[in-house]
C-alpha cells in the first residue's frame, strides 16, 4: 500500500462509475478538489497540477462501509488496534466501519465512546463506535444509551454475548427507540448452542466435534423480530447463518421498515464440509458457525432477493497462538476486511449472477442507510470516499494482502476474483 | 350534594362532582388560613383511615382534615393490624365495617383495593392510592393548585414528567385534566411510558425541553432508582441529564412555568433543589391545598350538606 501525498486535485479518468445511491452506471471522469467531489463529467481535461489516475477497465464507486468489525482496542492491541484495523479496511476498499464494543473494558459508557471517537480522528477512515446494550455486556443493566448517542454511538449491541433474557431484550429495544438507534443482537440461544464448536450435522458427527444447531440462531432471530415488530423498534440481525433465519426475516420484513440483516462473506463462501478430518481448520471456527450447503444457498438467495440488506465482515482478529491449537480450544472468529470484496464478488457476481451494482449497494449504500450514515456520496461537494477496483482479475489471496495485525483468515491461498486498486478517503489516496 | 357516594377514582367520577369539590376547596382553604382553622361540619361522624401501605403526608393530611371538620377518626396501618397476623383483606374490612363507621380512607398496594372496600361497607370510601391505579385526592389537590394559580383549568397546557407507567398520580391527573379541558403531554424514558394508551387520548414525548417550552405547568414525578435493576433506567446521571428539572434547563426556557411535585421529592434526581425551592415552584402550596381539598371531599361526601 502506497499513500500519495499532496494531491490537491485528483482526476479519475476513463473509469466505469457505479453510483449505488442513485442506481446508475455510466462512463465519466471525476474531479476531486481538496478532498471533495468537485465534478463528474463525461470528459474532464487535466490541468498541470492535477494528479491523474487512469481508471481504464476499472470500476469507480463509493467507499465501502462495514458495519461489523472488531478492532480489539482497548485491551487486545496485540491482535488489532484502531490504526491497524483502519489500514486493513482501506486494503479492502472500506472507508467507514462500525466497531463492536466487546473490547476490554467493554465500550459501555459515554466516556468509552468518546475514547474511540477521539482516538480515531486522524485515522484514514471514519470509525463509528457501536456501544454495548448492557453494562459489561452482562445482559442485566442498561447502558446510558442516550448519553452514549450524544457522544457518537451509532448503534447498540452486545455482540459476542447474546442477550438471553427476553424481558431485558424487550426493554433494550424500547429504550433505544428514544434515539432511533438500531439494536444489534447476536442471535443465539446459549443453551441450544450447547458448547457447539461447528455446525451441527453429519460433518460435525464425523469429526467428533460438538454441533451448534440452526435452531440456536433461528429461535432467537424469531424472538427478536417479534419483539421489535411489536414495539416498532429498529432491529438489525447480524451475521445471519441459517436458512430458517432468512425465511423469518423475509416474513417479518413485509411492510416493516425497521428490520435489517447482514451476512458475512465467509458464511456464503464456505460450508461446513470445508472443515474436514484432514484439516480441522481452526481458521474456519467462527460464531455463528459455517453452516451447510443448503444454508449457504439460502443466504445467497436472500442477498439476491433483498431479504438480506448488506454484507458485513465480522472482522475478528486473533493471535496465532489462539488458532494454532485444537479445534475445541481455538478462538472463534476470522479477519475479513481485506478479502471481502474479492470473495463476495466471486461468489455472488461471478458464480451466482448478481448484478455488480446490487453487490455494491450491499457494501455501501445499504449498510450506511441501516446506520443512518450519509449515503449519497457522489453529491457535489461531499467528502470523497471512493473505491476503485478491477472487477475481473483473478488472484491468490496471501499474507501480502493482509494489513491486520492478525492473519487468521481461511481465505489464504484461495483464488479470488476482483481486486481493489485505489481508495480515496479523508483526503488521502491509497494505491494497493 | 354530590351524585357520588365514594371517591374511588377520577376516571368514573362525574365531572360536576369534581368541579364542586374543587370549588368548595377554596372555601376550606379560607378557613384553614383564618385564625379559627376548625369547624364542626362533620361532628358526630366516625372515620377510619386504613393504610396498608406507607404514607406520610397523605395520612397526616387526611387525619388533620378530619380533625378540622370535627369528625372522629382512627388510623390503622397494616404492620400494626391483624393483616400481619394473616387476616384477609375482606375480613379486616368486614370487622371494621361492623364497628358503625361513616366512612373509610384506604391506601393499598393493589389496584382495585378501594373498589373492593366500597363493596363491603355501608359508608363512603375514599381512595388514598391503590397501587399503580389511581390517587384521586392528589389529582384534586393538583387541580385546586392549578386553578388557584391560573384561575382556570380549561385550556391549560400541563406536562407530566417521570415514571408514567407506574404512577397513580399521573393516571389520576391525566383523567382530571382531560375532564376539565386541559391539554396534557406526558414525558419520560420510553421504558417508563405506557406502550398502549390510546384510551387516555394524550400525547407522548421523549424531549423534556420541547415539553417545557410548550407547557404552562409541569408536574415532576418521583423516580424510584430501583427501576434501574429491572432494565428500565440506565443511571441517575442519564435520567437527570435527559428528564431532570435542572436549573439550567428551566433557565433555558423563555417563559415562566409553574413547577409542581406530589412528593416525596428526590432532590438531584428528578428535580434540582434550586428549582424545587424557586418562586415558580408551588410544591408546598400543593400540600396546604391537599388539606383543604380533603376537607372539601370529606364534607361533600359525608356531611349533611344540602
Amino acid at each position: 500500500m502506497i499513500e500519495s501525498k499532496n494531491s490537491k486535485r485528483v482526476l479519475l479518468k476513463n473509469g466505469l462509475i457505479i453510483d449505488p445511491f442513485n442506481n446508475k452506471e455510466f462512463f465519466s471522469d471525476i474531479l476531486i478538489r481538496n478532498g471533495k467531489i468537485d465534478s463528474i463529467k463525461k470528459s474532464i481535461k487535466p490541468e498541470k497540477d492535477y494528479e491523474v489516475i487512469d481508471c481504464e477497465g476499472l470500476v469507480i464507486t463509493h467507499g465501502f462501509c462495514d458495519i461489523h468489525v472488531h478492532f480489539r482496542e482497548p485491551g487486545r492491541e496485540d491482535k488489532e488496534n484502531l490504526e491497524s484495523g483502519s489500514y486493513a479496511a482501506i486494503a479492502g476498499g472500506f472507508t467507514q466501519v462500525c466497531t463492536m464494543p466487546n473490547t476490554n473494558p467493554v465500550i459501555d459508557s459515554p466516556e468509552s465512546i468518546y475514547f474511540i471517537i477521539s482516538k480515531s480522528k486522524n485515522l484514514p477512515i471514519d470509525i463509528f463506535p457501536i456501544g454495548a446494550i448492557s453494562k459489561n455486556q452482562e445482559g442485566e443493566k442498561l447502558t446510558e444509551m442516550l448519553l452514549m448517542k450524544d457522544n457518537g454511538a451509532i448503534a447498540f449491541s452486545d455482540d459476542g454475548s447474546p442477550i438471553q433474557n427476553s424481558q431485558f431484550m424487550r426493554l433494550a429495544l424500547t429504550y433505544a427507540k428514544m434515539i432511533d438507534s438500531p439494536i444489534i443482537n447476536h442471535a443465539e440461544d446459549i443453551a441450544l448452542r450447547n458448547e457447539g464448536v461447528m455446525n451441527a450435522g453429519s460433518n460435525s458427527n464425523n469429526l467428533g466435534l460438538k454441533g451448534n444447531p440452526n435452531s440456536a440462531e433461528a429461535i432467537m432471530v424469531y424472538r427478536d423480530l417479534l419483539l421489535a415488530s411489536q414495539l416498532k423498534s429498529k432491529i438489525h440481525i447480524p451475521h445471519v447463518s441459517t436458512k430458517e433465519s432468512v425465511n423469518l426475516i423475509k416474513n417479518f420484513k413485509k411492510g416493516n421498515a425497521h428490520i435489517s440483516a447482514e451476512v458475512t462473506p465467509h458464511h456464503i463462501y464456505f460450508d461446513d464440509s470445508s472443515i474436514n478430518s484432514s484439516n480441522y481448520n481452526t481458521n474456519l471456527k467462527v460464531a455463528p458457525p459455517i453452516r451447510s450447503k443448503k444454508d449457504c444457498k439460502a443466504l445467497i438467495e436472500g442477498l439476491k432477493n433483498e431479504t438480506i440488506d448488506c454484507i458485513a465482515t465480522d472482522h475478528a482478529p486473533h493471535t496465532i497462538e489462539e488458532k494454532e491449537t485444537t479445534f475445541n480450544d481455538a478462538a472463534f472468529g476470522m479477519i475479513g476486511l481485506e478479502s471481502c470484496f474479492a470473495a463476495v464478488n466471486k461468489i455472488l457476481v461471478k458464480q451466482n449472477k448478481m448484478p455488480l451494482l446490487s453487490l455494491i449497494q450491499k457494501l455501501s449504500t445499504n449498510p450506511r442507510k441501516i446506520m443512518g450514515i450519509e449515503s449519497d456520496l457522489f453529491k457535489q461537494g461531499s467528502n470523497a470516499q471512493i473505491t476503485i477496483f478491477d472487477p475481473d482479475i483473478k488472484w491468490i489471496f496471501s499474507q501480502d494482502s493482509v494489513y491486520s495485525k492478525s492473519i487468521n483468515s481461511p481465505f489464504l491461498n484461495e483464488e479470488l476474483v476482483g481486486k481493489v486498486k485505489f481508495v480515496f478517503s479523508k483526503n488521502r489516496i491509497f494505491f494497493l | 350534594m354530590l351524585k357520588s357516594k365514594h371517591l374511588i377514582g377520577i376516571e368514573n367520577f362525574p365531572t360536576n362532582d369534581l368541579i364542586k369539590i374543587i370549588d368548595t376547596s377554596f372555601y376550606f382553604k379560607k378557613i384553614l388560613i383564618s385564625e379559627e382553622r376548625k369547624t364542626d361540619l362533620l361532628k358526630g361522624k366516625t372515620l377510619v383511615n386504613m393504610f396498608f401501605e406507607n404514607s406520610t403526608r397523605t395520612k397526616i393530611s387526611f387525619t388533620l382534615a378530619q380533625k378540622r371538620l370535627g369528625a372522629d377518626s382512627i388510623n390503622f396501618t397494616s404492620s400494626t393490624s391483624s393483616v400481619s397476623k394473616g387476616e384477609s383483606l375482606k375480613d379486616t374490612i368486614l370487622n371494621i365495617a361492623s364497628m358503625q363507621i361513616d366512612g373509610a380512607v384506604i391506601r393499598h398496594s393493589h389496584p382495585g383495593a378501594a373498589l373492593r372496600l366500597s363493596e363491603y361497607i355501608d359508608g363512603s370510601v375514599i381512595n388514598a392510592g391503590d397501587g399503580s391505579h389511581e390517587h384521586p385526592t392528589q389529582a384534586i389537590l393538583d387541580m385546586v393548585s392549578l386553578k388557584e394559580k391560573f384561575g382556570r383549568i380549561e385550556g391549560l397546557k400541563v406536562g407530566i414528567v417521570g415514571d408514567i407507567l407506574n404512577s397513580r398520580v399521573a393516571r389520576s391527573n391525566i383523567f382530571a385534566l382531560k375532564k376539565l379541558g386541559a391539554e396534557v403531554i406526558v414525558c419520560g424514558p420510553s421504558t417508563l411510558l405506557p406502550s398502549e394508551a390510546k384510551k387516555l387520548n394524550i400525547n407522548f414525548s421523549y424531549d423534556l425541553d420541547e415539553v417545557l417550552n410548550w407547557c404552562d405547568a409541569i408536574i415532576a414525578l418521583r423516580i424510584q432508582m430501583e427501576r434501574m435493576h429491572f432494565g428500565r433506567l440506565s443511571s441517575k446521571r442519564e435520567y437527570y441529564s435527559k428528564f431532570g428539572l435542572s436549573f439550567e434547563r428551566i433557565n433555558r426556557i423563555k417563559k415562566d412555568i409553574v413547577i409542581m411535585h406530589p412528593g416525596p421529592m428526590n432532590r438531584g434526581v428528578e428535580i434540582d433543589s434550586k428549582v424545587a425551592d424557586s418562586e415558580n415552584a408551588i410544591i408546598l402550596d400543593q400540600v396546604l391545598n391537599g388539606e383543604a381539598s380533603r376537607m372539601s371531599i370529606l364534607y361533600l361526601l359525608l356531611g349533611d350538606n344540602h
